[in-house]
């Protein structure tokens, strides 16, 4: 395993160090906040605080939290700290509700994230002798400039191909000799069954290492998708209120992303409103130490991890922050129990020769809530007699009872039929909710 | 002396049969035999074709599931009691019958059921040594 660093100063400081730049960037950042956006000017007031009395990170807890809808309350530009004749780049996330949630960068911004996502490159042992396809989305997502910035930082030779057309992106695969891979970790796996499907050897292609983010992934797709492209997968992590991708990256340790702490100033707040300690699963909040076009001061992401200071055998010195579990959006009740759908993937994937092509439809029979997973049926899973067939379908119940802790239907399905994604993918319907 | 079946997954939703039979009618794939076990949830069509290859290529390549398994063609005498001698001479035997179905077919005074058994070489054997006649895979070809 390779140790290059992309900035091995910072990525190697010492934490006691690290914790000193952390300081110096809060009390700099607050401030900053406190006399350009009257959101948290008002905010503040209202607790009775001023910047002075943020002497550094020990004092984190006295700032008010942001969320997602205080965003949305100061769209477009309100959050800005900056006169918007600096902004230089206004990426926008997509909107679930309406109007999407915009982002600001200074050109400071965009060099620091760009720094940001070379490092991840360097992470992923990417250098200035790859060939990156970036297929991510390029445009208002910030997933493909972001992928876009940091491969050309770093001097890499940078496809900019975007999503979709997933044949043509085979073929520019192979003809370019493509070392590395950026693009959602179910479109990973979509390329790999075209792959397959088009007949194309591992031996044609040059495919080193992907970096795979925007969803929540399980470490059985990981293992997956490494099997089916003959690759590292590394999971990157970001959203773009926070910045974009890079926000944390993993190593080639394959034990958690380390956040950018110089950068970034992450937290594990409990349902209480309370932070937790290393170890503990909540959700991960965000203070932007470094950014001037929009800072935010402990943002909630709502995706649920844990965070650790365990030293990582890289030798890069920031936290490690686990796998996301799911958003508590994702989150599913199903007669009272708590389901994420990266559980039901974990359950699917325990039974042998399921591919992760799957949908959770959640329904409501009566007063009582149904669930049915349909899976699609792989080659490998058909048998000539339906003893066989029924076995296979009662193994995947067993597997979501004892997995995922849900009693399930499950529908096999033609392979093909379930829909594709060429970004995020989209695994549940509530009808519940439509009703 | 085994003949090749073909089996193909049919979601049960309706249409799918019809899609199915219709890809093999305007290939020009003709069905020998037949035959389609229900669940609740799906179905299993099972088929003898002449040219087998040819149809499991295609079947794929129109995104449904195929597999190919190895069944016992058997011509039976076409008269009351014919099957049952048939079946008793494989349970004298431990043989165990998973499923069969008969020819859409038939050739003269026999009737010709598929068979899968769970142990295929004997049997065959046992089959044989009663006197009962296997097709071949390229006498299957020529019905």
């Amino acid at each position: 395993m390779e140790n290059r660093y992309w900035n091995p100063t910072m990525e190697t400081m010492p934490r006691e160090q690290l914790r000193a730049v952390q300081d110096e960037r809060l009390r700099d950042v607050v401030r900053r906040v406190y006399e350009n956006v009257p959101f948290y000017r008002h905010k503040m007031q209202q607790l009775g605080i001023t910047p002075g009395d943020i002497h550094g990170v020990c004092d984190i807890e006295k700032l008010p939290f942001t969320e997602k809808h205080d965003l949305r309350d100061n769209y477009p530009f309100d959050m800005f700290a900056v006169p918007r004749s600096e902004i230089v780049r206004i990426h926008a996330s997509s909107g679930t509700t309406g109007k999407p949630t915009v982002a600001g960068y200074t050109s400071g911004d965009i060099d620091r994230w760009a720094e940001l996502m070379a490092r991840a490159m360097y992470c992923a042992n990417v250098g200035k002798n790859d060939i990156v396809q970036v297929a991510y989305g390029y445009g208002l997502f910030t997933g493909g400039l972001g992928a876009h910035y940091g491969a050309e930082r770093v001097g890499a030779s940078v496809i900019p191909i975007s999503g979709g057309n997933t044949v043509r992106q085979l073929m520019i695969m192979e003809d370019f000799g493509s070392t590395a891979l950026c693009c959602t970790p179910s479109y990973a796996l979509n390329l790999a069954e075209a792959l397959e499907k088009e007949g194309i050897s591992l031996d044609r292609l040059k495919l080193k290492s992907g970096i795979f983010g925007a969803e929540p992934w399980t470490e059985d797709m990981r293992k997956h998708i490494e099997e089916k492209l003959g690759i590292d997968a590394l999971n990157v992590y970001g959203l773009s209120e926070v910045m974009g991708p890079g926000v944390a990256m993993e190593c080639m340790c394959k034990n958690g992303m380390h956040v950018w702490e110089d950068h970034f100033l992450p937290e594990i707040i409990g349902e209480d409103g309370k932070g937790l300690s290393y170890g503990q699963q909540g959700d991960l909040t965000f203070t932007t130490l470094t950014k001037h076009g929009m800072p935010l001061l402990r943002y909630r992401t709502h995706d649920l991890c844990t965070l650790t200071d365990e030293p990582c055998d890289c030798g890069r010195t920031h936290v490690r922050m686990g796998r996301v579990m799911g958003r508590t959006d994702d989150m599913l009740i199903i007669r009272g129990v708590n389901v994420f759908p990266s559980q039901i993937e974990h359950a699917l994937m325990q039974v042998e020769g399921v591919a992760p092509q799957y949908q959770i439809v959640v329904d409501r029979q009566g007063i009582l809530d149904t669930i049915e997973v349909q899976v699609e049926l792989n080659p490998s899973m058909m048998s000539d007699t339906i003893k066989d067939m029924e076995t296979l379908e009662r193994k995947l119940v067993n597997s979501l009872a004892s997995h995922a802790l849900i009693n399930a239907h499950v529908k096999l399905c033609q392979p093909g039929t379930l829909p594709r994604s060429e970004g995020k993918a989209n695994r549940v319907t509530d009808k519940r909710k439509l009703k | 002396m085994y003949v090749k079946q073909i089996s193909v997954f049919i979601e049960n939703t309706p249409g799918r049969l019809a899609h199915f039979t219709k890809l093999l009618g305007d290939n020009h794939i003709d069905l020998v035999s037949l035959s389609v076990a229900d669940t609740t949830h799906f179905g299993i069509l099972r088929g003898i074709v002449a040219d087998y290859e040819k149809a499991v290529e295609l079947i794929s390549a129109n995104g449904y599931t195929v597999k190919l398994t190895d069944v016992l063609a058997v011509s039976v005498p076409d008269k009351p009691g014919g099957l049952a001698d048939v079946l008793q001479a494989l349970a004298d035997h431990d043989i165990v019958v998973e499923y069969l179905y008969s020819f859409v077919r038939n050739a003269g005074d026999h009737a010709l059921i598929i068979f899968r058994v769970d142990k295929l070489p004997e049997a065959e054997k046992v089959l044989s040594d009663a006197g009962v006649k296997l097709l071949s895979q390229d006498e299957v070809r020529g019905l």
